[in-house]
């Protein structure tokens, strides 16, 4: 198993860097960006610009030097807001944004696997086709669809809760189940089919002659197998809801990193956009590492192999 | 080691084949390890053995789709690996095979017509479709098959039937030998004899060459003008059909034949089986010295120690055991 | 000379009796019916996928006429007739600039399919090839190729294209290519699944006996057994990059005004939800929508359809 961690370990480094550099060749192929004489931004900051980013240097140097920043996590100053730097607008904007992602796949994952059991017990029946309904919707509206859905409803027709901003508990109402719905839906078809085919096999059925009551202990024996393949779908997912707050602080004006994102790609604010996508990407990377690894902890048969070799 | 047989040069020669497959990075499977056999025009040659034992391997090394790990194969004298580009499409339309599964073998996606059409339209032998469709329908009608039928799908068909669908298409190219890879192994028993008759039947027609591969020993037997017996990768004994089974020299010859039912009752209970004792050993490591050793019920000190030579033993009979050579049996 | 025990019976007794071989029907059987038609038949019988189904027909009739008959075009703005609410006169009512919302949506809707087709097109014939090719090959070929497919696989899709559009002028034909930079990945590990199951069957093996090209075998052999997997792919690829498209145009990177996408439509539309004109809205989004969700119910429908082991 050790072989294992190391080699994801090593994959996720290798992919961060790849992603730097990916970034660092794109920014440098923009013919006329502010890494070159730009009119519109003051001398101070190409000054800034320029020291930081060490433009008078040949390229292979500026790449050195953009690597090592990387690796200590300072991405030098930002176009559009000359007095901050991009590290400062991260500092801000991440906790926010944070904040808000986790309460998304808090939801999802909770009401999703109550979405899919239920169908799942109730295979065929009414509720069975309810809550598949209901999934089938969740992935097939846009996120930001039915943000401004949500708000058109919610907050202009019926005024239960406010439309924007981030500051009370009812603030994070409309935003949050606007970025949960599509991974619930997801998680929830997932699990309905996992514990579908979890149910018949044979170990459940020697519970059940066992003489164990059908619902609680069996879905406590079911269930954690079918979980599985939520667990590795869980990486996935946390990229999607990652690029879905995008675009929910964007519509609910939250101050998140997100919107600092967007913002940067409208004003082309380089320097923000690159530092920011390293920085997604490396959070992205690195909780995909740790989804490996809880899978690697999760799955007995990995976990028991490894005691074997130690005893 | 040649076998001129009225003075001409055998169809098919193989020299000393071996061929091994890699396992991982530090093992290999021995499937064939030192074969030596030569097909003479017109004739089958029966090949049998236990599963495992690299009869299937044989086949499929002379038909080009493995390069041999070492040794030579030569058709029409020719050796087949050291041919060029067009000397393989020659010799692709020189030799063909009949597989095992009748239901591996077809295409499911293509109907019978379009796969027996595949090797015609590879080597582009027609210029237009009817004669095409023509040389088509008579190999219909050769094998035995509704021409009327062509444009179905395999699944539609009985084993038998698609046997005869596999055999029709080794027959387009009009080859001069055909490779039967255990044909009728995997038919019911009443198809079986069916399939034989035909094969009989257009080996007379077409003077074919065979080489049948198969583990049922009767009816090799039946088939086959010269048998060889293969164990572990190696051949053990080869000889005329009559010959081998009225007068096997080595153990493990006598062992499959006395395996054999007989329709007599009593003959049945009265004769002795011979057991062998133990299991195949792994190809990956086969056994020192004589292959055979570990299982053999007159196995010597020798054996253990030395690999017997092939040697022929009476006229056209060939035996790979020490104890043949000191009259010891 | 010992007679061997079999050589009791004449072997003229052996043989078996001959028959008419011409026509032998040994099995019971039921009437012939080719896989396509079976997978139809058990397609037809799914209700709501051939809702699916027939939605995106009309959808397709839709984009391809709509715009041609209707009187207003998707872009002349008339700005005297701002902010109208369905009518007679406009069925989807207009929007800020005074367009008609509804030859708008089915613009947005050639639009969106177009992009969606070509990207479902090409991840096909990349992935195809990548994962065909690697298949085949096996050995260090492949596990060559499969890990530059993981390192791919591990990149963010979506902040990888955002990257490229901001890098590419956006376009058409640039939110075409930056979609379909990574998205060839999961077809072609389908197919290279399928390609290692399939090439071992001994009717592979028997194209290889006549010297049948590595080509001719993926197309001939291997193509038409994956088929099943494939479209429901693609299937899927479609819808997700309609959401790719809206999503890139809802941010600005998409395509550009005054052209009509639906992203581009519901970016627009949000100013003004607030002031209550709904309508500017809810089209483009009640389009995006539907289309995506006929598309999932379909693929679904064609992923039961299509599995051999579900065959009654």
């Amino acid at each position: 198993m050790k072989n294992y961690v190391i080699k994801r370990f090593l994959l996720m480094i290798g992919t961060i860097f790849i992603i730097a550099s990916l970034t660092f060749i794109l920014m440098h192929l923009i013919p006329g960006s502010p890494f070159e004489q730009d009119r519109q931004t003051s001398a101070a900051v190409q000054e800034n610009l320029r020291a930081f980013h060490q433009l008078d240097q040949p390229l292979y140097i500026q790449y050195f030097s953009y690597l090592k920043s990387i690796a200590t996590f300072n991405f030098g100053p930002s176009i559009a807001s000359p007095d901050t730097t991009v590290n400062e607008l991260i500092g801000r904007g991440f906790p926010v944004s944070f904040e808000l992602g986790l309460w998304a796949i808090g939801i999802a994952l909770v009401s999703g696997l109550v979405l899919g059991v239920m169908a799942a017990l109730h295979h065929n029946g009414l509720l069975d086709h309810l809550c598949m309904g209901i999934a089938v919707l969740g992935i097939s509206i846009p996120n930001f669809v039915l943000s401004t859905l949500l708000i058109q409803e919610f907050a202009v027709n019926l005024g239960w809760f406010p439309a924007a901003t981030w500051r009370t508990p009812m603030h994070m109402v409309l935003p949050v189940a606007a970025l949960a719905t599509a991974p619930m839906a997801i998680i929830a078809r997932l699990i309905r089919s996992s514990m579908l085919e979890t149910l018949t096999q044979d170990y459940i059925k020697m519970a059940r002659a066992k003489g164990l009551s059908p619902m609680r202990v069996v879905i406590r024996h079911a269930l954690r197998n079918a979980l599985m393949p939520v667990v590795t779908l869980l990486g996935t997912l946390m990229a999607s809801i990652l690029t879905g707050t995008f675009v929910i602080e964007k519509i609910f004006a939250i101050p998140g990193m997100g919107r600092y994102f967007i913002d940067s790609i409208s004003t082309r604010d380089y320097p923000v956009i690159m530092g920011t996508t390293v920085f997604y990407s490396t959070i992205l990377v690195f909780m995909l590492f740790l989804v490996d690894m809880a899978y690697c902890l999760l799955d007995p048969r990995i976990r028991l192999h490894h005691h074997k070799g130690q005893a | 080691m040649a076998i001129h047989k009225n003075n001409k040069l055998p169809l098919v020669s193989v020299q000393a084949l071996k061929k091994h497959f890699p396992l991982n990075r530090h093992q290999t499977v021995k499937a064939l390890n030192g074969v030596s056999f030569d097909i003479h025009k017109g004739e089958t040659f029966g090949l049998v053995g236990e599963s495992g034992c690299g009869k299937s391997t044989v086949g499929r090394t002379i038909m080009g789709l493995y390069p041999p790990t070492a040794g030579q194969v030569y058709i029409h004298g020719k050796d087949i690996h050291q041919a060029s580009a067009q000397e393989n499409k020659t010799r692709q339309r020189q030799i063909q095979m009949i597989f095992q599964d009748p239901y591996a073998s077809l295409n499911p996606r293509a109907t019978i017509f379009e796969i027996i059409a595949e090797p015609l339209e590879i080597h582009r032998v027609h210029k237009n479709k009817n004669d095409l469709r023509q040389h088509i329908n008579r190999l219909f009608e050769e094998v035995g098959l509704n021409p009327a039928h062509a444009h179905r799908y395999p699944h539609e068909f009985s084993g038998g039937q698609r046997q005869r669908v596999g055999i029709a298409r080794a027959l387009a190219l009009e080859p001069d030998i055909i490779i039967a890879d255990e044909p009728i192994s995997a038919l019911d028993v009443s198809i079986q004899a069916q399939i034989v008759l035909l094969l009989q039947r257009l080996q007379q027609d077409k003077k074919l060459t065979y080489l049948f591969i198969a583990h049922d020993l009767a009816m090799v037997k039946y088939l086959s003008d010269r048998v060889g017996v293969m164990y572990l990768g190696q051949m053990a004994e080869l000889a005329s059909s009559h010959e081998l089974y009225a007068n096997p020299l080595h153990p493990y010859t006598q062992a499959l034949l006395s395996a054999i039912p007989v329709p007599d009752p009593d003959l049945e209970k009265k004769r002795q089986r011979i057991l062998l004792k133990g299991e195949l050993p792994s190809a990956i490591n086969p056994p020192a010295g004589c292959v055979f050793h570990t299982r053999c019920p007159q196995a010597q000190a020798i054996c253990r120690q030395q690999p017997p030579v092939w040697q022929e033993h009476a006229p056209g009979h060939f035996a790979a055991c020490h104890l043949i050579a000191e009259g010891n049996r | 000379m010992k007679p061997h025990e079999q050589d009791l019976f004449p072997p003229e007794w052996l043989q078996p009796a001959i028959r008419n071989t011409g026509d032998l029907h040994n099995t019971i059987e039921r009437p012939y019916v080719s896989y396509w038609q079976d997978a139809w038949q058990r397609l037809r019988r799914n209700k709501l996928a051939m809702l699916g189904l027939v939605f995106l027909l009309a959808l397709v009739s839709m984009a391809i006429f709509a715009p041609l008959f209707s009187p207003y075009s998707a872009t002349a703005q008339d700005l005297r007739n701002q902010n109208l609410p369905p009518s007679a006169l406009h069925w989807f009512g207009t929007d800020d600039l005074g367009r008609d919302v509804f030859t708008r949506t089915w613009q947005g809707a050639r639009i969106s399919l177009f992009v969606g087709f070509m990207a479902a097109l090409i991840d096909f014939v990349i992935g195809v090839a990548y994962g065909g090719y690697s298949g085949l090959k096996g050995g260090k070929t492949d596990a060559v190729m499969m890990r530059i497919v993981e390192i791919l696989y591990g990149l963010p899709y979506l902040l990888m294209v955002i990257l490229l559009m901001v890098v590419m002028k956006p376009s058409l034909l640039t939110i075409i290519i930056a979609l379909t930079i990574t998205g060839w990945i999961s077809m072609a590990r389908i197919v290279r699944g399928q390609v290692l199951q399939l090439k071992n069957l001994e009717f592979v093996t028997a194209s290889r006996t006549f010297g049948a090209s590595p080509g001719r075998i993926i197309r001939k052999n291997l193509l038409p057994n994956t088929m099943g997997p494939i479209i429901v792919q693609m299937t899927l690829t479609v819808p997700s990059a309609i959401f790719a498209e809206a999503f890139l145009s809802f941010l600005g990177l998409g395509i550009q005004a005054p052209h009509a996408s639906w992203g581009v439509m519901t970016n627009d539309a949000l100013p003004v939800i607030l002031s209550g004109d709904w309508w500017q809205l809810f089209f483009p989004a009640l389009f995006i929508s539907l289309t995506m969700f006929a598309f999932n119910v379909l693929g679904d429908g064609l992923q039961d359809a299509l599995d051999p082991k579900l065959k009654k």
